[in-house]
């Protein structure tokens, strides 16, 4: 190949790229067009810097050693549109089977908007605060009485933890985001139930792309569970670019949870960014069953002694899906410990991705980190790159990581085909009982049902696609002998 | 009609004949030891009765219960009703002890056209015979044979075997490993399980095993082949003076 037809292809490429970026500079003009009443100043600069870091830099490609197993080349050709507010609606009945048993309250934004009509907010202590972050922030903008929420905490919080400069996503998501949740647990508050916080992508004729932008403040000793949900109606494409800032304060106990399951031509791109005082516990719970290309940061900063956090995930992939993990543990102070543990289950030509750094910084004496990584690969053409990444600034610690990629194991297969137990159902509840390592990890709750039977309804797909690949016959019912495998 | 017939046997692995032109039959109500050196051949012919798919047959047939053994799939021996206690009992994480074996009952049950146990009938039962092999009502709910100890795990596959009640059950040198205590539980779990209706073949290097379960015949295998055969005596005999063919004995099998 000559030198010629290189540099042209490259040119090419970089031609389209910034021509598709016009796309995101076109809603950026737009949507400060729309909010210069809204937006109090410190929000529209805020925006200002993050659209400047991301129109420098565009998307990343290959070569940028954070991205190198995720090509994001067909993310940055799809001209994706801004969502218009109330330009699709959707019904309470189309939006119900997503609904979380046991859930405290529900927020429901979507396309990037809050669907107040679809929201329950019901039974909520006052001890509480949950509502829009765009409506509160207007409202304080109109020298309204604030409902519900007050607004100081979000100028306060918001944009303080997630790194524009260092992620471009993160940058784009705080130029354009349009709306998300605003959650603050007062100090010493115990929230029984999980709040579920569901953003739905629903076919809107063109491809959209939306921002979601969540805050939760934590304040000390506050015991609180959020579970983030990302859901597709229709199978239109659709981008999905979120951002979280979870800050939690002093000896506070926070779970949060990621669930993944939009339709396969999604694109969702979601980081998380955990901010942990001295001796809080903070738990990050993914489960990526859905989605086309899916990219999860999560990214926490172990800010005060003796804070603790769980790094927990499962990501089940088939057909072409691509899901990436990149781990960012940052450990700041002293006598803090980390676990990461992922699960990967990849069928088909599914990909996947699990990059693992911990930084253990000059400070952080007596750091205790963990990280292990598990992969099951069920068919040749399914991959899986993992990388574990240590930076150790500090003399005094403990960091241990470990990987490992296999197949179902045959010894185990035939000990239970050799009690009886067909080989399909043997196959299955070896499935199972790998993927439901993570639940082991999650404390008894609401959220941890919910999360079980999705992992259930997922890989009892898993098994009927594989069935019908595999043989004429039809998919039998194998499957759901399931319940309680532990 | 016997219950289990092995005519001419030849299996491999890998290429490598191990079982070469082993005969055996076993009537219910029977127990078989079967004793030999390291690499004879014993536990070959366990996998293979139990179809293991590593184990490829190159020549001979057996028949269980009239049916042709070697055509059925693992899962669909054990519902016919073989049931092998492994030399090494496999970890599973993951899948509960007590679920594992109800779903393994179930599997069997409903190839019978029987009606399945729910938990609630299930769980009295296993307990029950948990407390036959002197086993921790902990490990109902504990993954299967997950840090279980040696003895643990031998006494959960007798357990199994209590659950699954086979009509014929192969123990691939149970007694290995164990020490006199926990031989003498699983002892004791075996003989409970001993009756008209089911045969045993317990694979063993060690006459010791033989003290606690008397058998009815004893079987020497050498080089994939049985040379010797007979009744519980023979064990103490080869106990003393090693594998090698008696004088008194018609070495019909073995090279001149």
């Amino acid at each position: 190949m000559s030198a010629t037809a290189n540099n042209t292809g490259n040119e090419n490429a970089m031609a389209t790229a910034t021509e598709k970026l016009g796309t995101y500079l076109e809603a950026y003009g737009e949507l400060i067009a729309d909010r210069q009443e809204r937006d109090p100043v410190w929000l529209r600069q805020l925006r200002e810097d993050a659209w400047q870091c991301f129109h420098a830099k565009g998307f990343p490609t290959t070569h940028d050693e954070d991205w190198r197993f995720t090509n994001l080349a067909t993310l940055a050709k799809t001209p994706f549109q801004r969502a218009v507010k109330g330009s699709v609606t959707v019904s309470a009945e189309q939006i119900e089977k997503f609904r979380v048993p046991g859930a405290g309250c529900r927020l429901v934004f979507v396309n990037g908007h809050f669907a107040p009509e679809l929201s329950e907010v019901c039974d909520l202590p006052d001890t509480l605060e949950i509502c829009s972050l765009e409506r509160t922030i207007a409202k304080a903008m109109e020298g309204g009485e604030p409902e519900g929420c007050a607004p100081e905490g979000i100028e306060q919080h918001l944009g303080r933890y997630a790194h524009v400069r260092r992620d471009v996503f993160a940058a784009l998501n705080t130029a354009l985001w349009e709306d998300g949740a605003y959650l603050r647990v007062h100090r010493g508050a115990v929230i029984e139930r999980p709040i579920h916080l569901l953003y739905v992508s629903a076919g809107a004729g063109a491809a959209i792309m939306t921002h979601p932008r969540t805050l939760v403040v934590a304040e000390p000793t506050s015991h609180a569970a959020v579970i983030e949900d990302y859901v597709s109606i229709g199978d239109e494409t659709a981008f999905s670019n979120a951002v979280t800032e979870l800050v939690a304060g002093q000896d506070a106990v926070v779970s949060h949870f990621l669930v993944e399951r939009e339709n396969l031509a999604a694109f969702n791109v979601s980081t998380l960014r955990l901010e942990l005082a001295r001796g809080t516990n903070v738990s990050s719970h993914s489960i990526l069953l859905g989605g086309g290309l899916v990219r999860n940061n999560v990214h926490p900063v172990l800010a005060g002694e003796g804070a603790e956090c769980l790094i927990n995930g499962l990501f089940v992939g088939a057909g072409r899906q691509h899901l990436d993990n990149y781990m960012l543990v940052e450990h700041a102070q002293p006598q803090c410990s980390s676990r990461q543990f992922y699960n990967g289950i990849l069928d088909d030509r599914a990909r996947g991705v699990f990059h693992g750094r911990i930084v253990v910084h000059k400070d952080a004496q007596k750091t205790d980190a963990k990280q292990t990584n598990r992969n099951l690969l069920l068919s040749d053409d399914a991959r899986i790159d993992t990388k574990p990444q240590l930076e150790i600034y500090a003399d005094d610690v403990k960091c241990t990581h470990g990987a490992t990629i296999g197949q179902i194991e045959e010894e185990q297969l035939f000990y239970l085909r050799s009690r009886g137990i067909e080989e399909t159902s043997a196959r299955n509840l070896l499935l199972y009982a790998f993927a439901a390592e993570c639940l082991d990890r999650m404390s008894d709750s609401p959220a941890r049902e919910f999360v079980a039977e999705l992992i259930r309804e997922r890989l009892i797909d898993l098994a009927r696609s594989h069935h019908a690949a595999t043989s004429p016959a039809p998919a039998k019912e194998e499957a759901q002998t399931w319940e309680e495998v532990g | 009609m016997a219950l289990l017939e092995i005519q001419d046997l030849h299996a491999s692995v890998e290429g490598h004949e191990i079982l070469k032109g082993l005969n055996l039959t076993l009537n219910a109500g029977e127990v078989h030891s079967i004793m030999g050196p390291n690499g004879s051949g014993k536990s070959t012919l366990a996998a293979v009765l139990a179809r293991r798919e590593t184990y490829e047959v190159t020549r001979g047939r057996v028949l269980f219960d009239g049916k042709d053994l070697l055509e059925m799939k693992p899962e669909d021996a054990a519902c016919e009703g073989v049931f092998l206690a492994f030399q090494y009992p496999v970890e599973i994480p993951g899948i509960g002890n007590a679920y594992f074996v109800r779903s393994a009952m179930n599997a069997i049950r409903k190839f019978h056209g029987q009606e399945e146990l729910d938990a609630m009938d299930f769980l009295p039962l296993y307990k029950e015979r948990m407390k036959i092999l002197e086993m921790d009502d902990k490990l109902v709910n504990r993954s299967v044979n997950e840090g279980f100890s040696g003895g643990e795990k031998k006494r959960n596959e007798i357990l199994q075997m209590a659950m699954l009640e086979p009509k014929l059950a192969i123990l691939d040198e149970t007694d290995s490993g164990l020490d006199i205590d926990a031989l003498r539980i699983v002892a004791k779990g075996v003989n409970a399980m001993r009756g008209p209706d089911r045969a045993f073949l317990v694979i063993t290097h060690y006459q010791r095993l033989l003290d606690y379960i008397t058998p009815d015949f004893v079987h020497v295998l050498v080089d994939g082949k049985i040379v010797r055969s007979g009744g519980p005596e023979l064990a103490l005999e080869l106990e003393d003076k090693g594998y090698g063919p008696s004088e008194a004995d018609v070495p019909q099998a073995l090279p001149a």
